[in-house]
């Protein structure tokens, strides 16, 4: 225990050892490399500030090109590669995995899973952050119901699981029920349930979980694009006669939709990876399965690259115009800034 | 989270009487809706936290919501058989007690069959098939008396409910910490999660100053592309990598799994989003404070370490208590990239195993959790502020 505690410190220790050395090296070598004095010729010291001036970007650079070449851009089309290929990515296939998994029930059923999933997680989560947003902003302990609301998304899928788990529980009928979903329906005097095993309730449960952790990420954001709403154009629909309600919807909501597209994407970039929550709660048995189940279960338990590299290309396919989109927005705002 | 721009339409309103009645019922409902909204979003929690420390036997048979009830669960006990009888005043007794040393349990009711154990208070005398009359009294101990010798030859049984005191301890977290490896776990996650924070920041901090002040081709073209990655699913990157890694360890004869192909991952797949957090955050600077700097002379180096990383601090805290977090709660890559034996195994993992052997030891699995939640709520309650930072920081621009 000691051991690893040293051996985490010194870790730390060692990587910024070896971070300053690289920049703070790196650096003083090219200054002094290239360095001037006033001896030289002008066109010399010319010549030198400009070579050190198209270097430098390149030394600050340098890591992070290493990082996004190495885990990004190389896995994308080592990925497409091996998803042409067979199990053990030695025969090449043509696209025998993709008509494999068009064919497949279970990929079927994880796509068709997944596609749930995107419409479900994404509306509850910005709806009720939404709605959270704008009653917290009105009341005086507001701040303390945001905090609480916002707390889960600190926590981790796992944990979120096992929490979520113990509120699913099932005991049989003639015991106490320990789990706080079966001790309200059998308080309503129904029978108790064992929720993770009946198809389609299940997945819809599996859901409630990342709704739970998403709605916080709403909520925050949704509160401060409301914030930003120009009082004016509120007053002015005020004074027009117009009710809270109607406020709400044709003033307030227009101002802010661009914010509610940037929430609303962003969570279905999470529920696309969705991986932990399914591999912590049912590992994909009785109808749950989702395509990031499904990728690890070809991959690291079946032990077929390809099937599990056509999955993942799945995914990528799918946040592809996610991606495209960002890419347009940053664009756009690199125009005007 | 304060609320002041918000307040002002109310007040102006309740200015207004014929509003009034109207602002009073909107009002009450908006504060029962969001109570009822807060109350389901906390509950859950409650839960873990509450059944973490109850005890064991307790939290098997009732709701962690009746934890501060006393707790009631049906039992029954087999009586002696007819050796130990001692004759009393011309009668035939049996004594003893149903509950045997726990004396802090009660018992609520009794009866001689299943289906009559809660037909009898405590005190209260039963006649028994087996023959005789009993006595319980709440404290668990009983007199069973007949006329007649007692001639069974197996001791019949009483069924009774009993109540328990409720009980909290502290032993699920020192065993769940001791004995099932999660204050193993807790330290190795740390290990992960530390040196892998503090090296994506670094190096995404001089890639996101080089991106927004320094001049050099393909800027844009940079820019454009990690803000494309941000999105890149993890599971791409999978197999790759870890098939680069077994070839990489393969040349030096070590195992592809370990602390620091964890490091160098995470940080790889951090990389888009703290590049792009922190640019856009140091884009907004003022540009005269730079240049009157290059002016003076200064270098990039120069004006980065003892300019912008010190006004990028905000920036740099929230971007490292995100990625901090986004680690430490991490499962998958923890799962991929590190080996299964006790000192790699990290928290989320460890939970995971535990689920698997333990799905119903309760105390466990919530002590656990708890444990592994500890440090992000700590994080998320002492640096709120900066946490909701960088959620605004990352996605409205």
């Amino acid at each position: 225990m000691i051991g690893q505690v040293l051996y985490a410190a010194s870790m730390v220790a060692f990587a910024v050892a070896l971070l300053f050395g690289y920049f703070w090296g790196a650096n003083w070598l090219l200054d002094r490399m290239l360095a001037t004095t006033p001896a030289m010729a002008g066109e010399a010291i010319t010549r030198r500030d400009s070579l050190r001036t198209r270097i430098r970007p390149w030394i600050f650079l340098a890591p992070t090109l290493f990082f996004l070449a190495v885990f990004l851009i190389y896995p994308i089309i080592e990925t497409f590669r091996l998803s042409l290929f067979d199990r053990l990515g030695q025969n090449f296939i043509w696209f025998a995995n993709y008509s494999w998994a068009w064919n497949d029930a279970t990929f079927r059923q994880s796509a068709f899973n997944n596609l749930a999933w995107l419409i479900v997680v994404p509306a509850l989560s910005t709806g009720f952050g939404l709605l959270i947003a704008v009653l917290a902003d009105r009341l005086w302990w507001g701040g303390l119901a945001k905090t609480l609301v916002f707390m889960p998304m600190a926590i981790s899928f796992v944990g979120a699981a096992v929490i979520w788990r113990f509120v699913y529980a099932y005991r049989g009928p003639d015991m106490a029920q320990i789990g706080i979903l079966n001790a309200f329906v059998t308080w309503l005097g129904y029978p108790p349930q064992v929720w993770l095993q009946i198809p389609l309730v299940n997945s819809f449960l599996l859901m409630v979980i990342l709704v739970w952790i998403q709605t916080g990420f709403a909520m925050v954001i949704l509160s401060a694009a409301l914030r930003g709403i120009p009082q004016e154009t509120i007053e002015a629909a005020r004074i027009d006669g117009a009710g809270e309600v109607r406020i709400f919807f044709t003033i307030m909501i227009p101002q802010i939709a661009t914010t509610i597209l940037v929430v609303w994407t962003t969570i279905t970039i999470h529920v696309l990876k969705v991986f932990d929550i399914v591999y912590a709660m049912t590992n994909g048995e009785n109808q749950t399965q989702v395509l990031g189940n499904l990728m690890y279960r070809w991959t690291f338990i079946a032990g077929d690259s390809g099937r599990g590299a056509t999955i993942a290309i799945v995914i990528l396919l799918a946040v592809t115009p996610i991606m495209i989109w960002n890419i347009r927005r940053a664009r756009a705002a690199e125009g005007t800034g | 989270m304060t609320s002041i721009a918000t307040d002002l339409p109310v007040a102006r309103e309740s200015r207004l009487p014929n509003w009034l009645p109207r602002v009073g019922v909107g009002r009450l409902l908006a504060h029962l809706a969001l109570l009822f909204l807060v109350v389901v979003w906390t509950l859950p929690i409650a839960g873990l936290l509450v059944s973490s420390f109850r005890d064991p036997d307790q939290l098997a048979v009732s709701g962690w919501w009746t934890a501060l009830t006393a707790g009631r669960v049906q039992e029954a006990a087999r009586l002696p058989r007819a050796t130990e009888q001692a004759e009393e005043a011309g009668r035939f007794v049996i004594r003893g007690n149903l509950l045997g040393a726990n004396t802090d349990r009660q018992i609520a009711t009794f009866g001689p069959t299943n289906a009559t154990l809660r037909a009898n208070e405590p005190g209260a005398t039963v006649a028994m098939p087996a023959g005789g009359e009993i006595t319980v009294e709440a404290d668990g101990a009983y007199l069973w008396t007949s006329p007649t010798a007692f001639t069974h030859t197996t001791g019949p049984r009483i069924y009774y409910v009993a109540e328990i005191p409720p009980q909290f301890t502290l032993e699920n977290y020192f065993t769940v910490l001791t004995t099932n490896g999660i204050g193993r776990s807790f330290i190795n996650s740390l290990t992960v999660a530390l040196p892998a924070t503090i090296i994506s920041v670094v190096v995404a901090a001089f890639a996101a100053y080089a991106l927004a002040w320094m001049r050099f081709p393909g800027r844009t073209l940079l820019v454009v592309a990690v803000v494309g990655l941000i999105v890149v699913p993890l599971q791409l990157a999978l197999i790759p990598v870890l098939r680069l890694y077994n070839n990489v360890a393969g040349l030096f004869g070590v195992d592809g799994k370990g602390y620091f192909g964890v490091w160098l991952a995470h940080t790889g797949f951090g990389i888009p989003l703290t590049v792009y957090l922190l640019r856009n955050y140091m884009a907004g600077l003022p540009r005269e404070i730079m240049e009157s700097a290059r002016i003076d002379g200064a270098s990039h180096f120069q004006i980065f370490v003892t300019l912008v990383l010190p006004l990028s601090i905000p920036a740099v805290a929230s971007i490292s208590i995100f990625q901090f977090l986004w680690i430490w709660n991490d499962l998958l890559v923890a799962l991929v990239f590190l080996g299964a034996q006790d000192d790699q195994v990290v928290l989320t993992g460890r939970l995971i195993n535990l689920l698997g052997a333990y799905g119903d030891r309760w105390e466990l699995l919530t002590a656990g959790a708890f444990v592994s939640i500890t440090v992000p709520l700590i994080v998320f309650f002492s640096l709120q502020r900066y946490f909701v930072r960088g959620l605004l920081a990352g996605s409205v621009k």
